[in-house]
């Protein structure tokens, strides 16, 4: 109870302009956790994304990383603490001048100083992870959507991050890449001790492997706490079992 | 054998030991830190043991205490190897998670016949494939010419389908806007003129004609010409970027898909604006550059504004009207001709829309010259 959590999501208030577009929101991720961000299609999920690593200042509030607060220290400590996040693009966010060895490679180039030998098998290992062996000297534009995804989820594990923060990996990938892709997450969390931040609509997923969770609500503009999605399936909020059960309940 | 961290020999390192068992086993033992902070070792490091490996390798890693994406890299080197050569891996010997995880990559098999490898080319080859690149471009551009004229077809029948919104967005975006540019630019080569002409002119005493100079250059000539690379640099260049986005995100298939012509819909509308602005911005460019001409003369070389104002009308007559602004349509078709093209042909990389961008303006300012020389040709043959 008293040590300090992993990620910690305070009074946190997004907005763009006027536009509140998800306010009060707190939660905790513990270390460990595969933890799941659900709700509708622009409800703001992204968009809480994008305050998590620090691509968008919160209108209010702010997130604490093992007790450092994230938008309140200085902008070396920020770096450093941004260099534990591994990050997976909505949109996959690949480099389209490089390949994909070289989109791979490009954090283990500038953060680590392995030599080429080591980085290329790296990179050939976590392309082979994603499914995606011998596709090293592809460009981006050259894949199709659900291999950019696959691409980019290897591009977010280069580094092996403490934090692994995915929006929608499976949205475009067949039935048989979404489950492998479960795996790979459990088996990250298992080996690497790796902690899962995951914007999924993928029942199956959020079902399957997600250990904790919270749902935005798109009318009252502020999150329902769900805890584990199996228990919020059977005994949580209405609206969130709705959600869940695609509306049949 | 034994291989140990090159630096270090603390416990916490990583260690690497090898020995055969028996006559065809191979035990693999690593112990210690086999993480991505240390100088882990290469595949080559063990190659020469590996050559004496017969029949199958074993793994020990009950020392191990630490293991990150290093190790695992390591292992799938040497699980590659050992494919090639037919040794059979018992992986028992390594931890559950390892294992999980070499499983995973091996899942999905390496499409061999994807893999390319991209030679250098050599100068002799760049020079072959630019020439015949440039040869099968041409067809390409007639081509894309015969659509356009077509679609002007089917707007005159009253059959082009597209946004007249667009095309006064367009037309605000191509016109209003360019006119600062313009403005200070026409300033400037009129000033040039003017007091290249007044320099020259005064050597046989006739610095009054330095009003017919400026006139009936800017109007017939250098309007045009100077309004038209403006555009292509500013205008040009922004409908290759806008087309080469578009095709980039589909945009452009989806509405080829509809059944609708991205010509009509896309390029109509920015053909008929530049062909409507630019020679209004042509008229513009030489009332401006006429300006320029008067204040200097009046200023440096003391001709009065009423001498140099009748010189000039008297100068001026509604064919170098005509001539300049048929110049401008030209151009101005000129531009949106490459730039539309250029946006077209793009790929699907955010490069290949910068490329689009610089080629619309080499090509643009190319055909513009070309333009230029010919019909100058043409209307000095024909006496106008
Ligand atoms: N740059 C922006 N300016 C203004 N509003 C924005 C901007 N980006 C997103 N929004 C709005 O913020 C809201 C949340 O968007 P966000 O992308 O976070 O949704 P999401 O939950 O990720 O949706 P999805 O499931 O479709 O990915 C939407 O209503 C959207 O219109
Ligand atoms: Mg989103």
């Amino acid at each position: 109870m008293n040590e300090t959590p992993h990620i910690e999501i305070r009074n946190l208030t997004m907005a763009y302009g006027d536009f509140v577009i998800q306010h009060d929101l707190n939660f905790v991720v513990n270390k460990g956790d595969i933890f799941v961000i659900m709700g509708e299609n622009g409800c703001g999920k992204t968009t809480l994304m994008r305050a998590l690593i620090g691509l968008q200042r919160p209108a209010l509030g702010t997130v604490f990383y093992d007790g450092e607060d994230f938008w309140n220290v200085d902008l070396d400590q920020q770096a450093r603490l941004k260099r534990r996040l591994g990050i997976m693009f909505q949109g996959g966010a690949l480099w389209s001048s490089l390949t994909l060895a070289e989109n791979v490679a490009l954090p283990l180039k500038e953060y680590t100083d392995l030599a080429q030998r080591r980085i290329s098998d790296i990179v050939s290992f976590k392309l082979a992870l994603v499914g995606l062996a011998g596709f090293e000297d592809f460009y981006p534009s050259e894949l199709s959507g659900g291999m950019k995804k696959r691409a980019s989820l290897a591009r977010a594990m280069a580094l092996d991050p403490e934090i692994l923060v995915i929006d929608e990996p499976s949205s475009g990938l067949d039935p048989l890449t979404a489950s492998r892709l479960d795996d790979l997450i459990l088996e990250l969390r298992d080996s690497l001790g790796a902690t899962i931040v995951v914007i999924t609509h993928e029942l199956a997923s959020i079902l399957g492997i997600g250990t904790n969770s919270i749902f935005l609500d798109n009318e009252s503009h502020t999150m329902i706490n769900t805890g584990n999605p199996r228990e919020a399936l059977t005994s949580g909020d209405p609206r969130v079992r709705h959600f869940l059960t695609r509306g049949v309940t | 054998m034994t291989f140990t961290h090159p630096h270090n020999s603390d416990e916490r390192k990583w260690q690497l030991d090898i020995h055969h068992n028996g006559n065809d086993l191979l035990v693999v033992s690593c112990s210690g830190r086999w993480c991505l902070d240390q100088d882990l070792p290469s595949i080559e490091t063990i190659q020469v043991e590996m050559d004496n490996a017969l029949g199958r390798i074993s793994f020990n890693t009950t020392q191990l205490s630490a293991w990150d994406t290093g190790f695992l890299a390591f292992l799938q080197s040497l699980l590659s190897l050992c494919a090639q050569r037919g040794i059979t891996i018992d992986q028992d010997g390594l931890p559950k998670g390892v294992r999980h995880l070499l499983a995973m990559a091996t899942a999905v098999p390496e499409q061999k016949a994807a893999k390319k490898r991209r030679k250098k080319q050599s100068l002799f080859f760049q020079v072959g494939s630019a020439t015949i690149d440039f040869f099968r471009g041409a067809p390409e551009m007639l081509h894309f010419l015969g659509e356009i004229t077509v679609s002007f077809g089917r707007l005159i029948s009253g059959r082009a389908r597209f946004r007249w919104s667009d095309l006064w967005w367009e037309i605000e975006e191509v016109g209003p806007r360019a006119l600062i540019i313009v403005s200070v630019i026409s300033l400037l080569v009129g000033l040039i003129l003017a007091y290249l002409g007044a320099d020259q002119l005064r050597l046989v005493g006739a610095q009054i004609f330095i009003a017919d100079l400026v006139a009936i250059g800017m109007v017939r000539e250098i309007g045009a010409l100077m309004t038209g690379i403006i555009i292509a640099g500013r205008t040009g260049a922004a409908f290759a970027a806008q087309l080469g986005t578009m095709q980039v995100n589909e945009e452009i298939d989806a509405f080829k898909t509809l059944g609708l012509s991205p010509i009509d819909f896309l390029v109509l509308p920015r053909m008929l604006a530049l062909m409507m602005m630019v020679p209004l911005l042509t008229l513009y460019a030489s009332f401006v550059g006429m300006l320029a001409g008067l204040l200097v003369s009046a200023t440096i070389f003391n001709i009065s504004m009423f001498e140099y104002y009748n010189e000039t009308l008297r100068a001026l007559e509604l064919k170098h009207f005509l001539v300049g602004l048929s110049k401008g349509s030209v151009y101005g078709a000129i531009v949106a001709y490459a730039g539309c093209l250029r946006g077209m042909q793009c790929g699907r990389s955010a490069e290949s829309v910068g490329e689009a961008a610089t080629s619309a303006v080499v090509t643009g300012i190319l055909l513009i010259t070309i333009a230029a020389s010919l019909m100058t040709i043409i209307f000095y043959q024909l006496g106008i």
